[in-house]
């Protein structure tokens, strides 16, 4: 269960990569730093609001609402930076996201210093339940049906939507979408901030269950790579599969066998990108 | 006709340095000249090819864990030894490796070879009895033209041979560069780069010449790597991690891609400017990102392109 919950935090960040690929195009490294950014921020707005004499058992509220809200740094960092480079060659647009890398990491050390920050001892407030006769905390049930509410809040929006027709038109042909009269600045500023924000989400959610560390986003941000890649660059439903595939496999190889934890999932993702470089679920849209 | 010049000089002064600048700037120069040689391979793939590597600090990784393996298990302190194991071993690991990898290009291929640095990565952390984990292993003092230095104090050793070794090192990694991309078979890369399609059609088996080209680069990371090692005495896994990788990429653009000389210069203008920035901020992070993304919205070509007058031209290479 405890992949599952992982599982869960993994698909915020990579449905967050995914949907700013899709239309996009860029690959964004910086994924990892907002996750990182989140956590601490969820830190933050969750002392904050304990420290002024909030019920701790309402704490997810600060959690969600500080996570969300730093998301928000999504537009500055679409207008400020990412909408001089989208006729470049790709090669300056992945190496303008490690700029971004570098610059959050140092950012969150400023801000928050070098030592691990966690929440305390919120995390099993909710208590735990039995399921499947493993015990699992309450929080991380919570989590896992969010993200789950999330996957098909997303669902809902690409394909219901208005705005979602608007993402797959431009995912798919930018040049076509925009002779039709839609102005793509809008949607670039909007899914960039929509894919910052899930992963802000997924760094606050996370962080009840650990503590917030400056590498934690590098270290991320190879995990989410995997789960796209065995996912397929692009989709929301490869997303889905991957992070439960990683999820999982990466729990199970650290009962079983700790020494072979992450080369395992590196190892599928070279067979992956060998034998299927679409990925499971590759080349379909955003 | 005013580079030949500028070399000479330049040359000059690198050779009376540590006679006149103080032993802490001649230490300096030792990772300047060791990432020289690793940015001089990672631009043939990257400048000439066209191949953007997310984990050449993969071979970093190979040369610098093969000195220290060689001095502190087997005994082989000899660096006329050790350089050439480690451009086998970053050989050997390489073939396969960009066999595999020279099938893709673009975003796929710096996937995967972000991919294969994580797999050596996650091997060196992992494998604690084989490789000594998180903390590394230890790099002995490496003997030179076969003599052990025994009367030198670790930063005499360092400001004097190591220093003169080195410098040879990257000088002949230099011309053996300068003549790869000024044959055919460099002209055949930068046909590939520009338009594979036409270079296929023309007879250039692309797939292969990709290949040769990733090995070259492997072998110099290999060699720049097993360099790395001795002025800190110590290896450690970090070598091999992808924001090493990433570093090394940024270097290159930092000097300029598009031009032979442009790495060079990018490893020396990080290495320094590292160095200040530490020395009055510790957040070098933030600047350097700032600087990146500089360069990579303003100014793509690099402190070359900056002191080149027309935008950045192809050097000749003959």
């Amino acid at each position: 269960m405890g992949g599952v919950f992982h599982a869960a935090i993994l698909f915020l960040v990579a449905a967050g990569l995914q949907v700013v690929f899709g239309v996009q195009k860029i690959f964004n490294l910086a994924c990892g730093s907002f996750y990182a950014l989140g956590a601490y921020t969820g830190v933050s707005a969750v002392g904050y609001f304990t420290g002024h004499g909030g019920p701790p058992a309402l704490f997810i509220v600060p959690l969600v609402a500080g996570g969300l809200a730093v998301g928000l740094v999504g537009i500055l960092v679409e207008r400020g930076l990412l909408r001089f480079v989208y006729d470049r060659d790709e090669t300056f647009q992945l190496l303008l996201t490690f700029a971004l890398v570098l610059m959050l990491e140092d950012l969150v050390r400023m801000t928050w210093g070098t030592a691990p920050v966690s929440t305390g001892g919120l995390y099993l407030i909710y208590g735990q339940a039995r399921v499947l006769g493993a015990t699992v905390p309450v929080y991380n049930l919570i989590v896992i049906g969010a993200s789950l509410a999330i996957a098909l809040g997303i669902g809902w929006l690409l394909t219901r939507t208005a705005f979602g027709r608007i993402i797959r038109a431009a995912a798919d042909n930018r040049e076509m979408a925009e002779a039709l009269g839609v102005d793509m600045r809008w949607v670039y500023v909007r899914v960039f901030t929509l894919g910052t924000m899930l992963g802000t989400l997924g760094g606050a959610l996370v962080i009840p269950a650990t503590a917030a560390m400056s590498e934690m986003g590098i270290e991320l941000i190879v995990e989410a790579f995997a789960v796209v890649v065995i996912g397929g660059l692009g989709s929301m439903r490869g997303a889905f599969v991957g992070a439960l595939v990683v999820g999982v496999l990466r729990s199970v190889a650290i009962s079983a066998y700790p020494e072979l934890e992450m080369l395992l999932i590196y190892l599928i993702v070279i067979a992956v990108l060998i034998w299927r470089p679409r990925g499971l679920f590759g080349a379909a849209v955003a | 006709m005013r580079t030949p010049v500028a070399l000479a000089v330049l040359g000059l002064a690198v050779l009376v340095l540590p006679l006149v600048a103080p032993p802490y700037y001649v230490t300096l120069m030792l990772p300047f000249m060791a990432y020289g040689v690793i940015l001089l391979g990672l631009n043939l793939l990257f400048g000439y090819t066209g191949l953007v590597s997310f984990g050449h600090a993969l071979f970093i990784g190979i040369g610098a864990y093969t000195g220290a393996v060689l001095t502190t298990k087997l005994g082989v302190r000899h660096m006329e030894l050790i350089l050439p194991a480690a451009a086998l071993a970053a050989a050997v690991v390489a073939a396969p490796v960009g066999a595999l990898c020279v099938r893709y290009v673009k975003i796929y291929f710096g996937m995967l070879t972000l991919a294969f640095g994580m797999v050596f990565y996650t091997f060196l952390l992992k494998f604690y009895r084989l490789t000594g984990g998180d903390e590394g292993m230890r790099m002995l003092r490496p003997y030179l033209l076969g003599r052990e230095w025994t009367g030198f104090s670790k930063v005499d050793y360092l400001v004097g041979p190591y220093y003169y070794f080195s410098l040879a090192v990257l000088v002949l990694a230099t011309l053996v560069m300068w003549r790869i991309v000024g044959s055919p078979f460099g002209l055949c890369l930068k046909t590939i780069r520009d338009n594979p399609l036409k270079a296929e059609s023309l007879g250039v088996s692309v797939a292969r010449h990709r290949w040769y080209a990733f090995m070259i680069s492997a072998v110099y990371a290999g060699v720049g790597g097993a360099l790395l090692a001795p002025p800190t005495g110590n290896v450690d896994p970090t070598l091999a991690y992808w924001t090493h990788s990433g570093n090394i990429v940024f270097m290159v653009l930092l000097g300029g891609f598009s031009s032979f000389f442009g790495p060079l210069l990018g490893a020396f203008a990080f290495i320094f400017l590292q160095d200040t920035v530490m020395s009055v901020f510790p957040y070098w992070r933030l600047i350097f990102g700032a600087v990146l993304a500089f360069i990579v919205i303003f100014a793509p070509g690099g402190l070359m392109g900056l002191f080149a007058r027309r935008p950045p031209v192809e050097v000749s290479g003959a």
